[in-house]
């Protein structure tokens, strides 16, 4: 009984973002009492469901990119040739992550126009941090008696990374990038300030013409899909750890 | 054959490794045993070249260890650890069939080998080879490691104390199970150990290291008899209980098949005693008598200081 109850949870979590994205008209006697003068309860200036799509489209390419690099840069730094580079790209990264996102927007809008761009920019240095510090503790905690082995076996330096390292670092570089996607979730509502197709779009909406609905529905389709995408990720994990026999829960 | 001739280690100013020559023949083990920090895994390690020396040579049937790429020459070279470093995200089988994968053998013949080494190991290969490591006991994983490191049916397996992390009654048998897989496939083996009676019961040849040097390099009846140096006669000590297991048994239960020159010693007295005196007259065996004279068979030297090692 125990067991199965989150996951009950999840899938009813899951069903009832589904159906409000794709008939949020259902909802509208729920989100009436929150509207005033006869505003509209529910989203009308586009789809919801486009909006969650483009949204989930933004956070998914500035994710992919980030692991990417931050992954490339783990492994680069991590070879004897690299090694020197390690400060380096460890303050490079850091200062990705100093520079407030909104300051990121403002910078990058000039430069490349208002839209999806800036966005994009913006997340991907947000996400490249998580992402490069677990690959980094991966890459550097690696069992040493296995590494011993890989190279005792006759292995190459790209065979022991691609059959040993990167498999046996999947877990925690898993943990790195549902951080990262996570916060680029959140962060991705704020590309509406600079006309990005993301579900911030809906809460500024709510912002400007004072409809708490919008602001609701806005900000619990986020917090919904962040919830889920969370937990899918932390199970994938789980899955790749105890098939090594790691951290069985 | 293998021929280690002058190898040398130094990390910046310390000698790990000094001057060392040692020849070890085909189809036997040589144990290296000594202290901790002695050197013996850098040496060890400078066969397969997981280490460079800083000078010398080490040759293999003839040839330098040099004259193929470091990863090459290893899949050629069998090679257990101890806390066997299983990969632990692969299946048994998928472990044992590591170095056979990395030369390119075909599926068949991979399959027909890694059961091969599992049944050997008593591991039945429907059972136990899709298992993660971590679904095996600490002796199955240690016998897993050694079906690799024999996968790719090599000449040569060195192994670094490979059953240190097992307890002492799996020991015995991880240690009998090696015997009968050495005398199976003919494997050159050369172990790394720190303890003298694993060296002793296990090897054809000991080799004792000392601070990076190799002080001894005899056959377990040489240096348990003439021990080089006080370090030796140390190590020696340290494994004088089995010595004192001896003094407690029969030379009666120690008989051998055969017979051998000279006077007789009486199957009651201990076999302490008659080690004493084949070690005291030079004799390879002694023929042992019952109280009426009659002849029982022979005790040997070999015979014996195996007892010791490994009392039955
Ligand atoms: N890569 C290395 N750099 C510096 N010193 C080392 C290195 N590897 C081993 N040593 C030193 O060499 C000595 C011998 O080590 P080792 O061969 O592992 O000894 P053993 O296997 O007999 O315990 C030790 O003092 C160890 O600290
Ligand atoms: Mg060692």
């Amino acid at each position: 009984m125990k067991a199965w109850l989150p996951a009950l949870l999840r899938l009813a979590v899951l069903a009832l973002l589904v159906v409000f994205i794709t008939s949020p008209g259902w909802f509208e006697p729920l989100l009436k009492p929150l509207t005033e003068n006869g505003a509209p309860a529910i989203y009308n200036q586009g789809s919801l469901l486009t909006l969650t799509l483009q949204h989930l489209r933004t956070v998914l390419v500035a994710t992919v990119a980030a692991t990417i690099v931050a992954v490339a840069l783990a492994i680069l730094v991590t070879r004897p040739a690299g090694a020197e580079f390690l400060p380096l790209s460890r303050s490079l990264v850091n200062i990705g992550q100093t520079f407030p996102p909104v300051a990121v927007l403002a910078l990058a809008v000039p430069a490349v126009g208002f839209g999806e761009k800036p966005t994009l920019i913006a997340l991907f240095l947000y996400g490249l941090l998580p992402i490069f510090e677990n690959a980094l503790t991966a890459l550097t905690t690696l069992p040493g008696n296995v590494m011993e082995a890989a190279r005792g076996a006759g292995m190459t330096g790209w065979q022991r990374l691609m059959k040993v390292e990167l498999p046996l670092s999947a877990p925690v570089i898993l943990g790195g990038i549902r951080l990262s996607v996570v916060i680029s979730l959140a962060t991705a509502t704020i590309g509406s300030t600079v006309a990005a197709k993301t579900l911030g779009e809906v809460i500024i909406a709510g912002l400007i013409s004072n409809n708490l609905a919008f602001v609701l529905q806005g900000g619990l389709i986020v917090a919904a899909l962040a919830v889920l995408i969370y937990d899918g990720l932390s199970a994938i994990e789980r899955y790749a750890a105890r098939r090594m026999g790691q951290g069985a829960e | 054959m293998i021929e280690i001739e002058g190898i040398t280690k130094r990390y910046d100013a310390t000698t790990v490794v000094d001057n060392v020559s040692m020849v070890i023949e085909p189809r036997t083990i040589a144990t290296i045993v000594g202290t901790s920090g002695s050197g013996k895994t850098t040496l060890l390690r400078m066969i397969n070249r997981l280490v460079e020396p800083t000078s010398g040579v080490v040759r293999l049937d003839g040839a330098d260890n040099r004259s193929v790429p470091g990863y090459q020459l290893r899949r050629s070279i069998g090679y257990a650890i101890q806390g066997h470093g299983l990969f632990p995200h692969r299946t048994v089988a998928q472990n044992i069939a590591t170095v056979p994968l990395l030369l390119g053998w075909d599926r068949d013949r991979i399959k027909a080998r890694v059961d091969e080494l599992m049944t050997l190991y008593q591991l039945d290969p429907q059972a136990y080879g899709p298992r993660y490591p971590h679904e095996l006991s600490g002796g199955q994983q240690q016998r897993v490691g050694v079906a690799r490191a024999l996968a790719a049916e090599p000449n040569v397996l060195l192994m670094d104390e490979p059953f240190g992390a097992l307890d002492p009654i799996i020991r015995t048998k991880a240690q009998e199970d090696l015997l009968a897989i050495q005398k199976r496939f003919g494997t050159t083996i050369i172990l790394v150990t720190h303890d003298m009676e694993e060296a002793v019961h296990l090897g054809d040849k000991i080799a004792v290291m000392d601070a990076g040097k190799l002080v001894q390099y005899a056959k377990p009846a040489e240096i348990l008899a003439r021990p080089a140096s006080d370090f030796v006669e140390t190590l020696v000590g340290a494994s004088e209980k089995p010595f004192r297991l001896l003094s407690l048994g029969p030379v009666r239960d120690a008989v051998e098949p055969g017979g051998a020159e000279g006077e007789a010693i009486p199957g009651d007295a201990t076999q302490r005693d008659a080690l004493a005196e084949l070690l005291w007259s030079g004799r390879p065996a002694l023929p042992v008598k019952d109280a009426d004279g009659k002849l029982l068979g022979r005790v040997t030297v070999e015979g014996l200081v195996k007892r010791a090692a490994r009392p039955q």
